[in-house]
């Protein structure tokens, strides 16, 4: 069925879909609307499902963990600041082998307060130990959180995941949205079978004290479980089109860039401004591309090598920026690169912070800039704060 | 032949890591040979996550999940939810957790699964100090004590607020069940669990549990101490039950002095504080005489 939906009306009707047996959230703007949907969703009946409103994100995402303890499947949402005091419980939740699954509004950190999209805060997980995606649209935030579940859930996995929705240009931005039937979510993700879990017939410890000569190892399974996880996505996402129709390319969403001379990458919802201003440029017989990091935990280095090594250069378009070095982005694509013989040219282009509005007009202006790098095969800098109000704005940065 | 109002049975095994005459350990044995196996515990930062053993040993025979300092409230209701997610309701859901995790910093989580009416029960067991860090005070220590934070030093330096008043606290929420109880008195600990397994929503007790390596005390005398908190009036043990006050245990008074001097963190005192202390707890008795008094009309009826 399709319906014209918001972000977070995707995100509460997905939780729906995936029936949690608990959720626990509390609300912040512009989360809010997703826990009023689910209350609405609980008081009509038509989600069953404990739940428990709590009194801070750091209690919401404590009985998440607590609940999926006992080997039931677990739902929060948050935004930003609700995120950022969620941190500590976010490390328990990995470190216990939970799949609790959370949809983060990505809103900007104050002061000064800003209710308006910017990535840091996931950014700030980034060492969490969650599998981290991105949505350009609300059809993907639906879609993802069916697909994180099967993910999380997997035997081979055991990881919890969040899925980042930008405030306002997604979570309060309606699009038509195709609600898959319940029945076909009910195949494609049967209920949670925990490996281990609080059991009366076979008490155990969960999350004790670890002494030095076993806590690395504990830690390594980690690793391990979220390398699985590449495969994983891969696979949930093919499984996902063969009964759905639909796919996201994986950990790497590639757009016209099988010839592409230079390409932008980035996160989000600029994504689909990109992609608007890659159909006009193509248009023109310029070959340009984009690649949507859909996925940042784990993060795709491999993916990465691969397009860099038929590319002359490429632009990173991001929504943060990691105070002392530069954009986050950047920093883990220059890292990716590093240990091979490729060397193009990068350049970082910080647009969009606090919500700011990022045109299509502004993208060509960073393809116009990101040509010349790529024809002359030099970069006359590494990073760009784009369009900032400091006297010296250009006209296409306006 | 003698009626044992204690069970026989031993749900916490030999062999754990706490030190010698630890109260919290005691508490803990006392307390699950009244709630049985049928229950699952959640412990956060404290003493009780060291006192198991490290992995993979443990001295507990049911489920113990281990949590953050801050969110033994909220993660009972996580268990709690789960539970009547799966429709298992005879399942008795126990947050245990230090006076630090409880008075200060898991106040708040604390707070919030009281008011959802959760139907689980919170033990904090006091020992008055940031012991399992190194005894740095919290907001349970009381007047006059030195802890490593309040070091006394050649200023006087003590610790210098009042004991925090953790029952007028949780019972302000209205909850059916609060009880403090003492390591000294575990057949009155015991009843007192036993009747509240029979009240639905949420229950809460503080447990006085003497802690010789931080009270700087020996360890034979923990039992002791703890009868003596009791009959000074430093710790006094009564029940709220429906918003009703009952004071469990009404003993002589013995001097302050008796019980303080016997511990290394009161030694310091001069004669004019342990008055100056002794007066405040009578102060606070008669005042928990008049709530037990008032709560007793009729009129009230039940709080929750």
């Amino acid at each position: 069925m399709r319906k014209v939906v918001t972000g977070n009306m995707a995100a509460a009707i997905g939780a729906k879909l995936c029936k949690p047996d608990v959720i626990s959230a509390y609300p912040i703007t512009p989360q809010t609307t997703i826990v009023e949907y689910i209350a609405d969703f609980v008081a009509d009946g038509s989600l069953k499902t404990q739940y428990v409103k709590v009194e801070s994100e750091h209690s919401a995402m404590a009985a998440c963990i607590s609940a999926s303890n006992l080997g039931v499947r677990t739902f929060t949402a948050t935004s930003s600041h609700g995120l950022l005091l969620m941190h500590e419980m976010l490390g328990w939740a990995s470190g216990a082998r939970l799949p609790v699954v959370m949809v983060n509004v990505n809103r900007a950190i104050g002061p000064p307060w800003s209710v308006w999209v910017d990535h840091l805060d996931a950014i700030m997980q980034r060492d969490t130990g969650w599998i981290h995606i991105f949505a350009e649209n609300n059809q993907e935030v639906l879609d993802s959180m069916i697909m994180m579940y099967k993910i999380c859930e997997d035997h081979d996995v055991l990881l919890p995941g969040m899925i980042h929705e930008d405030a306002f240009y997604l979570s309060h931005t309606s699009e038509p949205v195709d609600i898959p039937d319940q029945s076909k979510v009910d195949e494609f993700l049967p209920k949670y079978k925990a490996l281990v879990k609080m059991d009366l017939d076979n008490p155990l410890g969960f999350g004790s004290l670890v002494m030095p000569d076993n806590y690395m190892e504990f830690r390594y399974k980690i690793a391990l479980a979220m390398d699985n996880v590449r495969e994983k996505i891969i696979e949930v996402d093919a499984d996902f089109k063969r009964l759905f129709g639909r796919s996201y390319g994986g950990m790497l969403d590639l757009y016209r860039c099988e010839d592409a001379e230079y390409v932008l990458l980035g996160a989000g919802t600029t994504a689909s401004t990109v992609r608007e201003v890659v159909d006009e440029l193509r248009e023109q017989g310029k070959k340009v591309g984009l690649a949507r990091l859909r996925v940042f935990r784990p993060f795709p280095y491999e993916e990465i090598r691969k397009l860099a090594r038929s590319v002359k250069a490429i632009g990173v378009f991001e929504r943060a920026f990691a105070f002392g070095y530069m954009g986050p982005f950047m920093a883990e694509i220059g890292g990716a690169l590093y240990n091979t013989d490729i060397r193009i040219p990068i350049k970082d282009y910080i647009i969009g912070l606090g919500g700011r509005d990022v045109r299509t007009k502004h993208i060509h202006a960073i393809f116009n800039d990101l040509e010349k790098i790529a024809n002359s095969g030099k970069l006359d800098k590494e990073l760009k704060w784009f369009g900032l109000n400091d006297g010296n704005r250009p006209e296409e940065e306006m | 032949m003698a009626k044992l109002t204690i069970p026989k049975e031993e749900i916490m095994s030999p062999g754990h890591m706490g030190c010698q005459g630890c109260g919290a350990t005691m508490a803990m044995r006392y307390a699950l040979k009244a709630l049985g196996k049928k229950t699952m515990i959640s412990v956060p930062a404290c003493c009780w996550a060291i006192i198991p053993g490290a992995w993979p040993n443990t001295c507990m025979q049911i489920p113990m999940q281990y949590t953050a300092f801050e969110v033994t409230g909220a993660s009972i209701s996580g268990i709690r939810a789960a539970l009547d997610s799966q429709g298992m309701q005879d399942v008795n859901v126990v947050g245990w957790a230090g006076d630090g995790g409880t008075v200060d910093i898991g106040i708040q989580a604390l707070s919030g699964m009281i008011e959802r009416g959760h139907n689980v029960i919170y033990i904090c067991y006091d020992n008055e100090a940031y012991m399992n860090t190194g005894i740095q005070r919290s907001g349970s220590t009381p007047y006059g004590a030195w802890t490593t934070t309040t070091p006394v030093g050649t200023t006087e330096y003590w610790e210098e607020g009042q004991k925090k008043n953790l029952m007028e606290i949780v019972v302000a929420h209205r909850l059916p069940y609060a009880a403090t109880a003492s390591v000294a008195y575990p057949e009155d600990f015991i009843k007192k669990l036993n009747k509240c397994l029979e009240i639905p929503g949420p229950k809460f007790f503080q447990v006085y549990a003497p802690c010789p390596t931080g009270w700087k005390s020996s360890p034979e005398l923990s039992m002791d101490l703890a009868r003596k908190a009791v009959t000074t009036r430093a710790f006094p043990i009564y029940e709220v039950e429906h918003g009703k006050y009952k004071i469990n245990r009404k003993p002589e008074k013995t001097p302050l002095s008796e019980y303080l001097m016997l511990q290394g963190r009161f030694k310091h005192l001069p004669e004019k504080e342990v008055e100056f202390l002794d007066a405040h707890y009578e102060k606070e008795w008669k005042a928990l005489l008049k709530l037990e008094e008032m709560t007793q009309d009729e009129s009230l009826g039940n709080f929750m």
